[in-house]
């Protein structure tokens, strides 16, 4: 076997066609996390020992498996599980699974943004009498998030390349469509070539503009506390 | 005789197994001025943040005009742990001003005042701000009120604190070491506002304080603490002019030697 | 209908692939890490360079990608022949993790206060002893708490060979769960608490490290 430019400029196309259902994937499945990484926040700052323990290793059960296996748990054994199991599209299946696996993440993301709002910001809106949900509305999160959108910029580029594993469970991407290339026409290193280099054009250029993002939010945040 | 308006009922308060404060009472009437010394943890700061519920007593009971603070009776007139409510109606007539005055750095000073009377007090916005301006110009920051925080010196961030206190309009304000995280050139100011607010008013203080001048000057008692217990108290020529325990003593020489 | 330990035992038919790929890519990263990393502070801008260029292809790129280029590419485009497709495993996972971790322990290197260097030409040390002695010893203990976390990642990502045919517990809890289709939430379940207790000591490791962290670096 031998490496042909002719299948490699024939592939670009049809790769090209696989990079917006990637694209869109790793959107939902990013937002998704967004959203779930408060959900175990939320349970671990529930004052009750033993429920914030459990939710803890779980937490931690799914962050330290595979997101692979948890893919096919969720496509191949969810519909099998008896009263609560549904039959799942690929397409759901993988945002629910990458979904729940990196919400695991951004609520790290969120817990380390949320400690690092002074004890005094919490105590001085005690001092004036707001409610518990003022305080976060108005004093904590507008402080804890902002420090964490480089890290959160981050876990995108990294969403972005474990979507492939998508293409496990028959979601029709850019990975998926080059096997299938190769499966037809037993020419592999072409079409997966080129699904690399669109992985690097895109997840490069955003990490750069995330380290600037982040020496940018480490300045202003060094500022913040400095000076409290 | 005047009802107080707050009343600390026999507090211990113990972090751990270390107690912190070993059975205080004492009673404030309103518009005292109520000036706290003693030395490095004695229990001063604990003192005024069980007041502001910012610690919770091991036992013993606190009284803001006549309510228990921690305490609520339910339907059936049984005692039960208060809930964020009870606190919050009390807690609206209390107001604290931090050591590290505790602004908020996403602010800007007009806004770390106007938020609690909007959000909280929920009076409109317009009459809030008008009041805000108002009250910055009061502790002379009319100029300054777009800015952030972390664009003023320490004294002023402390004046800012001390206006966004006001702005709930307190019967009973808290001040625990305003002064201390400031370098020495910038203390005068704030003492300035509070000594104007001294003056001025019918809202009662109680201020941790190591300026000795400043207590003698605007406080109507002097309390001096000393390991978790009220030592001495009476009118502030006779603690701190003619001290009468032999702590006391020793504190007040060693505290104007050391400085 | 099997019982847990009967379709235990099937899965763990998979442990050894799972074992051998998690411990040579622990080792082959860890070396490539530390040999990138260095690579990267070093005073040659030709192996700088190159270096970089190396870090930035792997981690531009996705793993599950780059584990299939290298299984059809190495043998049928440069006619290698690494006799198992295990070493293919291996290769790409520690290309990629080796990238990822280079630069914490260039990240590492960096973060140590220049006065510790300062000290050290000040005692009159060489290059070499100023690296061997002072600089890396301290990074060393800073990096560990994320390293840890990295070897949870390698783990986590020896889960991909069965894709490329490789025997590992994936691979058999597939071919189980083909003709048992009912079971399928038992075999997933069985190689997820698999992973998980691969995973503890990891886990234990690094909860360790970043102990160990806190302690004994100079700040500022
Ligand atoms: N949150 C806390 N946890 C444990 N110990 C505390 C806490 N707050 C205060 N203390 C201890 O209580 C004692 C009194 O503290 P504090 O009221 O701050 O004293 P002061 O303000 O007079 O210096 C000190 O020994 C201090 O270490
Ligand atoms: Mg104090």
């Amino acid at each position: 076997m031998t490496w042909s430019w002719e299948v490699f400029i024939e592939t670009i196309p049809l790769i090209f066609k696989g990079l917006w259902i990637t694209l869109g994937l790793t959107i939902a499945c990013y937002l998704f996390a967004m959203i779930a990484g408060f959900f175990w926040v939320f349970m671990s700052r529930i004052p009750i020992k033993p429920v914030n323990w459990l939710f803890r290793w779980i937490a931690e059960f799914i962050r330290s498996t595979p997101p692979l296996v948890q893919l096919f748990f969720i496509y191949y054994a969810w519909p099998v599980v008896p009263v609560i199991g549904v039959t799942l599209n690929p397409f759901v299946a993988a945002i629910l699974g990458l979904g729940i696996h990196f919400s695991t993440y951004t609520s790290e993301v969120y817990r380390s943004g949320i400690e690092s709002v002074d004890k005094g910001q919490w105590e001085a809106s005690t001092a004036l009498n707001l409610s518990t949900a003022q305080k976060w509305r108005y004093i904590i999160l507008p402080q804890a998030i902002p420090p964490t959108i480089p890290m959160l910029g981050n876990y995108l580029i990294i969403m972005f390349k474990e979507v492939p594993l998508a293409s496990t469970i028959g979601v029709v991407a850019m990975l998926h469509l080059a096997n299938d290339y190769g499966a037809q026409y037993y020419k592999y290193v072409e079409p997966l070539t080129v699904v690399a280099l669109f992985f690097l054009l895109l997840s490069y250029p955003s990490a750069l503009l995330i380290s600037r993002l982040e020496k940018k939010y480490n300045r202003r945040f060094d500022k913040k506390t400095a000076t409290l | 005789m005047e009802e107080p308006i707050v009343q600390y009922k026999d507090i211990h308060k113990s972090f751990g197994d270390v107690e912190v404060l070993k059975g205080i009472d004492l009673d404030i009437l309103p518009g005292e001025k109520v000036a706290l010394i003693g030395p490095s943890g004695s229990g001063k700061t604990t003192i005024i943040r069980l007041l502001m519920t910012l610690e919770q007593p091991t036992s013993g009971i606190i009284e803001v005009n006549g309510r228990n603070l921690w305490q609520m009776t339910d339907k059936k007139g049984e005692y039960i742990e208060a809930d964020d409510k009870h606190l919050r109606s009390i807690r609206g007539d209390i107001g604290m001003v931090f050591q590290h005055f505790n602004l908020f750095p996403h602010m800007t000073i007009l806004e770390n005042c106007m938020l609690a009377p909007t959000i909280v007090s929920k009076k409109d916005k317009n009459e809030v701000r008008k009041t805000a301006l108002e009250m910055l110009d009061k502790v002379g920051l009319s100029d300054k009120v777009e800015l952030y925080p972390n664009q003023l010196s320490g004294g002023q961030k402390q004046r800012v604190a001390m206006a966004r206190a006001l702005m709930m309009r307190p019967k009973v304000m808290l001040f625990d070491e305003v002064t201390s995280a400031l370098d020495p050139e910038l203390v005068g100011e704030v003492l300035e506002v509070i000594r104007d607010l001294a003056k001025a008013g019918d809202m009662a203080m109680i201020l941790v304080t190591h300026e000795m001048d400043f207590a003698l000057d605007i406080a109507d008692r002097v309390l001096f603490l000393n390991e978790g217990v009220i030592e001495e108290q009476g009118d502030p020529r006779e603690i701190l002019v003619t001290p009468k325990s032999a702590r006391l003593k020793d504190f007040l020489v060693r505290f104007t030697t050391n400085r | 209908m099997s019982s847990i330990p009967d379709i235990s035992l099937i899965l763990l038919k998979g442990l050894k692939v799972t074992l051998i790929v998690l411990v040579l890519s622990m080792m082959l990263s860890t070396i490539i890490a530390l040999v990138a990393g260095l690579s990267r502070v070093s005073n040659n801008r030709l192996l700088t360079g190159f270096t970089k260029f190396y870090v930035e292809i792997f981690r531009g790129t996705s793993l599950i990608v780059q584990l299939f280029w290298f299984s059809y590419a190495l043998p049928g485009l440069f006619n290698i022949h690494l006799g198992s497709d295990i070493w293919v495993a291996v290769l790409a996972i520690s290309l990629n993790y080796g990238a990822y971790m280079s630069e914490i322990v260039r990240g590492a290197i960096l973060s140590v206060p220049p006065g510790q260097t300062e000290a050290s030409i000040a005692l009159n040390l060489s290059r070499f002893q100023r690296m061997r002695h002072i600089i890396i010893p301290q990074a060393i203990r800073m990096m560990l708490p994320e390293y840890g976390n990295y070897l949870i990642q390698i783990l986590k990502a020896t889960s991909l060979v069965s894709l490329i045919g490789l025997t590992d517990f994936l691979y058999y809890g597939n071919i189980y769960r083909s003709t048992h289709l009912t079971e399928a939430p038992t075999v997933y379940i069985l190689i997820l608490i698999f992973y998980f207790l691969l995973a503890l000591p990891l886990i234990g490791f690094t909860r360790k490290m970043e102990k160990v962290a806190k302690k004994g670096v100079v700040h500022g």
